[in-house]
Order: C-alpha cells, then structure tokens, then sequence
C-alpha cells in the first residue's frame, strides 16, 4: 500500500509551481523554463507534480477525443418531441 | 402513424446535411439531432452538473439552431456552431443561479496563492496504456471535472474540453485573460488531486 505524502512547498517551489500551466502548455518564456527546469532536476517533488499535471492534461484532451456516452433515450424522445419529430423516433432510436 | 426511418445517407456530407437544414427539411432536422444531441448533452452536463438545467440547454441549443440556421454561414464546422450555443445557453443558466455558493462566473481579476500548493505527492504508476478501452477511467474523470467549482468548471471545459483559447475563454465568460489562466492552472491542479488516489491506490495490485 502506497502512502501519499504531504507537499510542504518552499517558496521555489510555490513560485514555480505558479508557472507550471503555461510550462504545460508551451507558452512559458525561456529564461523561467530554464529556471523551472533546474528546480525540477532537484526537487522530486515538482516533478511528480508536473508528470501527473500532464497525465492529467493527456487524459482530459483523450476524454474529448472519445465519442459521448449514448444520450438518454427518454431525454432524446422529448428532444425529437419539442421539435415536434416524434415520427422519426422508434426505427432511428437504439 | 407509422414511424419514419432516419437516413443519413440522404445528407451525405455536411454541406448537403445543412442545405437541407435551410431548406426546412425535417428529415435534415432528425439527422442533426441524431448526429450531434450526445455531444452537446455530454456538454451540457459537464457545465450544468444537473441532468434536468442540461436537457433544458440541450433542447435550448437545437430550438435555437433550428431558428437560426439561415445566419449560419458556415465559417465553422455545424458542430462547432452547435457547442457554442449550447455553451452560450448554459453559461447564461449558471449566471441565473444567483443562489449558487461560489465565486461569480465574473469575478474580478485572481491570483496565484497558498491554494495552488500540491497536497499530494505521489507517481501515478497506474496509467493504462490503452485508454479507449476504459470506460470506468472516463466515469472517474468526469466525475471529478463535475466537482470542480463552477467558476474553475466552466474555464477548464470551455478552454479545455471545447477547445477555446484562452482569449475567448476569458472573453465568453467577461473575465480578464489572466484570471482565465488562473482559474485553468487551478482546475488542473484540483483535477490532478482529485485523480491522485484513484492511480496511486492501484500501485498495491490492482488494476
């Protein structure tokens, strides 16, 4: 069984961590990506942080690329109903 | 009566899908409905997080689209078209919901502060390789966007999941770039948090 550990930030790493969107997200100017990227080779902890913020990222944009659960049925027979194409439900429905 | 049979192979592609759309056609409506309804509903409870306020902004959107198809120009994809009035629609309903707790959709300008800090530190050694396969990992996932705050919510769904930039993020929801970035930075975090239990309690044998 896995422990999880209490983040007790330093300001470095508060101050970094700030920056870690934009980092994530390519939009990070050079001088604080070399700035992030020395803290990150030392401190463990950012480092978790920031390879789960980006399982995190890569998990949300995978969401979006699946296709939606089946609408429910009873909310698209009142759909089909309020713009009165009741007669194309049953056969086109599941 | 008897029941008509949707065929989308009248509307082979888009163009002919919305000629028919202007044209009045019903049959084009049906096609429209059956097409794009899951993926606006998916939207709608994602912004709402009630299923009744989401079918309101699902019927909303189609009633609307309906009304409007002629100013429809085609400058975006007709899903793209239908998202942003459906995202519209919702983001005018949580504006109504004066008796919500939260901070206003239009807060003022935010800041980083002791809130952004990681509580949890811990390697996710639980990433399935294949995630099209997993429809529990997309409950637990929607599940914790449905927790976020509204105020984080609609930032991280429209930037995020609707694919906004962040000028029209902050724009579409009157707020200031910045706090746009803000809010983005915390819901991902808050995100990160809350899937943290979920990958680090499979390390002990599960999978």
């Amino acid at each position: 069984m896995t422990t999880l550990h209490t983040h007790t930030a330093s300001s470095d790493c508060q101050h970094l961590l700030s920056q870690l969107n934009d980092y994530a997200d390519g939009e990070l100017s050079a001088q604080l990506c070399q700035e992030l990227e020395a803290h990150l080779a030392h401190c463990e902890n950012c480092s978790i942080v920031l390879d789960t913020l980006h399982k995190t990222i890569y998990l949300v944009r995978h969401l979006n690329s699946t296709p939606p659960p089946h609408i429910p049925l009873s909310v698209e027979n009142r759909l089909f109903a309020i713009l009165d194409l009741q007669d194309f439900l049953d056969q086109g429905s599941d | 009566m008897s029941n008509l049979h949707i065929d989308f192979d009248l509307y082979p592609d888009e163009a002919s899908l919305i000629q028919g759309l202007k044209k009045g056609d019903r049959h084009a409506c049906a096609c429209m409905l059956k097409k794009y309804a899951p993926r606006v509903y998916a939207i709608a409870i994602r912004m709402m997080r009630d299923q009744d306020e989401a079918e309101e902004v699902l019927q909303e959107t189609f009633i609307s689209a309906c009304q409007h198809i002629q100013k429809f120009e085609g400058r975006s994809a007709l899903g793209t078209w239908l998202h942003r009035i459906a995202t519209n629609a919702a983001l005018m309903r949580l504006r109504k919901q004066k008796n919500k707790k939260e901070v206003s959709l239009d807060a003022p300008l935010e800041t980083f502060d002791g809130d952004d800090i990681p509580r949890q530190i811990e390697d996710w050694t639980y990433f399935p390789a294949d995630l099209s396969l997993n429809s529990e990992l997309r409950d637990v996932l929607e599940q914790a966007i449905r927790q976020l705050p509204d105020s984080l919510r609609t930032v991280f769904t429209l930037r995020e999941i609707e694919g906004y930039n962040t000028a029209e993020t902050a724009a579409m929801l009157n707020i200031s770039v910045s706090a746009a970035k803000v809010r983005l930075h915390r819901a991902r975090l808050q995100l990160r948090e809350t899937l943290t239990p979920y990958f680090s309690e499979r390390t002990g044998g599960q999978s």
